[in-house]
């Protein structure tokens, strides 16, 4: 019962964190929803495979979120670079983070009887994930956004995922996925700012 | 010895000792050199047989287990990983000519250790992941440090970050269809999974316009070389798949849907390399056109698809080689690669654009050369299934014909007094005779092929009767 519960704290936690990343423009902010999120994240996991390898996803997540602030935090005069896309208020991308929810709703139940095993809070938890990460993939082109953004639907997925596959290779391989990404979003992030290196690589 | 570490931990433990260890000047040497030994090694040992050589007998084991899951490598896949060791190193032979990062053959090596590596995952569904991981290793390749990242970029990153999860659940839905066929909703929901997951892997319409951007804003020499390992290595899985479930493999419908995706791409790649003034973005399109065709092949009905899909992978190993490296070396002096400001260049590069416009004509099926056995089988079996398909696959090819006459006639339009002279360096010119020489050799000697190609069938022993 007392799981349950926490569990669908859990999941509040992530629609709270979701909707912050998507709204929230200030990057410290933003990963620190993300970190809270892997947290989130864990607990779900942890519903379907071991503890060890729960908090293996756990740890990958904090170092991506590590490197991405310490590489932001590196960029003192990056350049504010507005989003393209319109309309680009916060309410929009509320309302957008909204119909998520909604559908969430809509889903998890048909899910589960689909799939009976999964637990409620993990789909939803999980569906939340992916939907918020989608939507944040298809609203900005920043590269810190878009970083957050397929981090924040590859958690969804794992904690999915989980549920019907505990391989310790997939596990392992998702970290390093997990990790690969923050790292390649930290290299997009700095590529460009730093002075050519040799002629040869013209 | 175990062929995964040969043929996955050494070329992936040398890619990391070159990018960290070595002078840059050696890097593509050896990068090269290693990748043509493990192709030498694969020709020679046969995988899982005893040798005997004087007093010492030597076998290679054919699998590894890592995490208790196996990496294998059977005796069949011994042709395989000589083809595309043997390409790789061809490409890392290149980088010196092509004047690329000298970054490409060390983490050029680590991506075709990782892609070896999905072709011998048990359970192969896995493959998802290492292909992502492949595709996250290709990022520092496509970004120089000095460059600020493009939309192509960003959008090669999404796109194959978001195919893994597609396929991965698919993977696990389809044991339930298998479990229960006549389930007609896991079916179709497995189905669409696996389809959504390979076409942002194959770069399916309309999900190819990071092809084009990457073509423009990287160099045109790594971006050739992930247009042909990327594809090569998701055919090949998406021929496991095809192997492994059966419903997959008799489903009238899902061979309908991959034959139309196939065209679909053949046709608007040809019609859009046709209308392009940028020819970097036509080697883009008729990439895209390519594994239009491959995929074309995997939904025919016929027991010729994996001998028909391997007879077109390796003439596209060779001509995008070629391609990529003529476009590298004309991009030095053309730096945007537009057609204003290519007119003339025939007469200053006359080596790389003869190599260029014969590796175009290759891959538009023209006679003589490398691309034409692979598309007359292509013809063959599709104009006794359907005329339409016919049609749509020639006008797709017309327009890649209709691309490279365009691209001929700026490269020839200069002033008459011009003098011809030859500004390629004899590395330059090596690699691309040797190339040019291996494109007739296919074409007019496709029975050459054959040794490697005998045994690749035995790979997928359910697609072949």
């Amino acid at each position: 019962m007392i799981t349950d519960i926490v569990s669908w704290i859990a999941v509040g936690l992530i629609l709270a964190t979701t909707t912050t990343i998507l709204i929230n423009r200030d990057w410290r902010v933003s990963l620190g929803a993300l970190a809270l999120q892997y947290l989130a994240a864990f607990w779900l996991v942890t519903r379907h495979l071991p503890f060890a390898m729960g908090s293996a996803k756990l740890i990958a997540g904090w170092m991506v979120v590590a490197a991405l602030g310490m590489t932001r935090l590196g960029l003192t005069n990056l350049e504010h670079e507005e989003d393209a896309f319109w309309p680009r208020g916060q309410w929009f991308t509320a309302i957008l983070m909204g119909i998520v929810a909604l559908i969430t709703a809509g889903s998890t139940p048909r899910i589960e009887a689909a799939i009976p095993g999964l637990g409620l809070p993990v789909i939803a938890g999980g569906i939340l994930l992916v939907g918020a990460g989608v939507v944040h993939l298809g609203v900005t082109s920043d590269l810190l956004r878009v970083t957050l953004g397929l981090l924040t639907m590859l958690a969804g997925f794992e904690v999915l995922y989980a549920a019907v596959e505990s391989s310790i290779l997939v596990t392992g391989f998702l970290a390093i996925i997990n990790l690969g990404l923050g790292i390649s979003g930290s290299y997009l992030l700095i590529a460009g700012s730093s002075p050519l290196e040799t002629e040869e690589e013209i | 010895m175990s062929a995964p570490i040969l043929w996955i931990a050494i070329p992936f433990i040398m890619g990391v000792f070159i990018l960290f260890f070595l002078r840059e000047r050696f890097s593509a040497l050896i990068g090269g050199v290693t990748a043509g030994i493990l192709a030498l090694a694969a020709l020679v040992f046969p995988i899982d047989t005893a040798l005997l050589l004087g007093l010492i007998s030597l076998k290679i084991a054919p699998s590894i287990q890592f995490f208790g899951r196996s990496f294998e490598l059977n005796t069949a896949d011994g042709p395989l990983l000589a083809i595309v060791y043997g390409l790789s190193a061809l490409w890392f032979l290149g980088t010196e000519a092509s004047g690329t990062s000298n970054r490409f053959a060390s983490l050029g090596l680590m991506i075709i250790a990782l892609l070896t590596a999905s072709i011998a995952v048990e359970p192969f569904l896995y493959a998802a992941l290492l292909l992502e991981m492949a595709a996250m290793l290709a990022i520092p390749l496509l970004v120089p440090p000095y460059q600020k990242p493009g939309r192509g970029a960003v959008r090669f990153l999404i796109y194959q970050t978001l195919a893994m999860p597609f396929i991965l659940f698919s993977g696990w839905m389809l044991a339930g269809v298998e479990a229960s066929p006549g389930d007609l909703s896991t079916t179709t929901q497995a189905g669409t999974m696996l389809g959504l997951g390979f076409a942002f892997l194959l770069a399916v319409f309309p999900l190819y316009n990071w092809i084009p951007m990457l073509m423009e804003e990287s160099s045109p020499y790594v971006t050739g070389f992930l247009l042909w390992a990327l594809p090569t290595f998701t055919v090949i899985f998406a021929l496991g798949f095809l192997d492994r479930y059966a419903w997959l493999r008799t489903s009238s419908q899902l061979s309908n849907a991959i034959q139309f995706a196939g065209v679909l791409m053949v046709a608007s790649g040809g019609i859009f390399a046709s209308l392009q003034r940028h020819i970097g973005r036509i080697l883009g399109y008729a990439a895209i056109a390519e594994t239009g065709l491959l995929i074309l092949v995997m939904g025919l009905r016929s027991s010729e698809i994996v001998t028909i899909t391997f007879l077109t992978l390796i003439p596209r190993g060779l001509e995008l080689t070629i391609w990529a490296l003529a476009l590298s070396i004309i991009k030095r002096k053309a730096y945007s690669l537009r057609f204003n400001e290519l007119q003339g260049l025939a007469r200053s590069y006359p080596v790389a654009v003869a190599a260029l416009i014969l590796a175009h004509l290759s891959m538009t099926g023209f006679p003589l050369l490398a691309g034409f056995p692979p598309r007359l089988a292509i013809w063959q079996a599709l104009a006794g299934q359907s005329l339409v398909t016919s049609f749509w696959v020639f006008f797709g090819m017309l327009g890649l014909l209709v691309a490279a006459i365009r691209t001929l006639a700026v490269f020839v339009m200069a002033n008459e007094d011009k003098k011809w002279s030859v500004n390629e360096s004899w590395v330059q010119v090596t690699m691309l005779g040797l190339g040019v020489i291996g494109l007739f050799i296919l074409g007019i000697f496709p029975q050459a092929l054959h040794p490697l190609l005998a045994n690749l069938p035995s790979l997928f022993e359910h697609l072949v009767p």
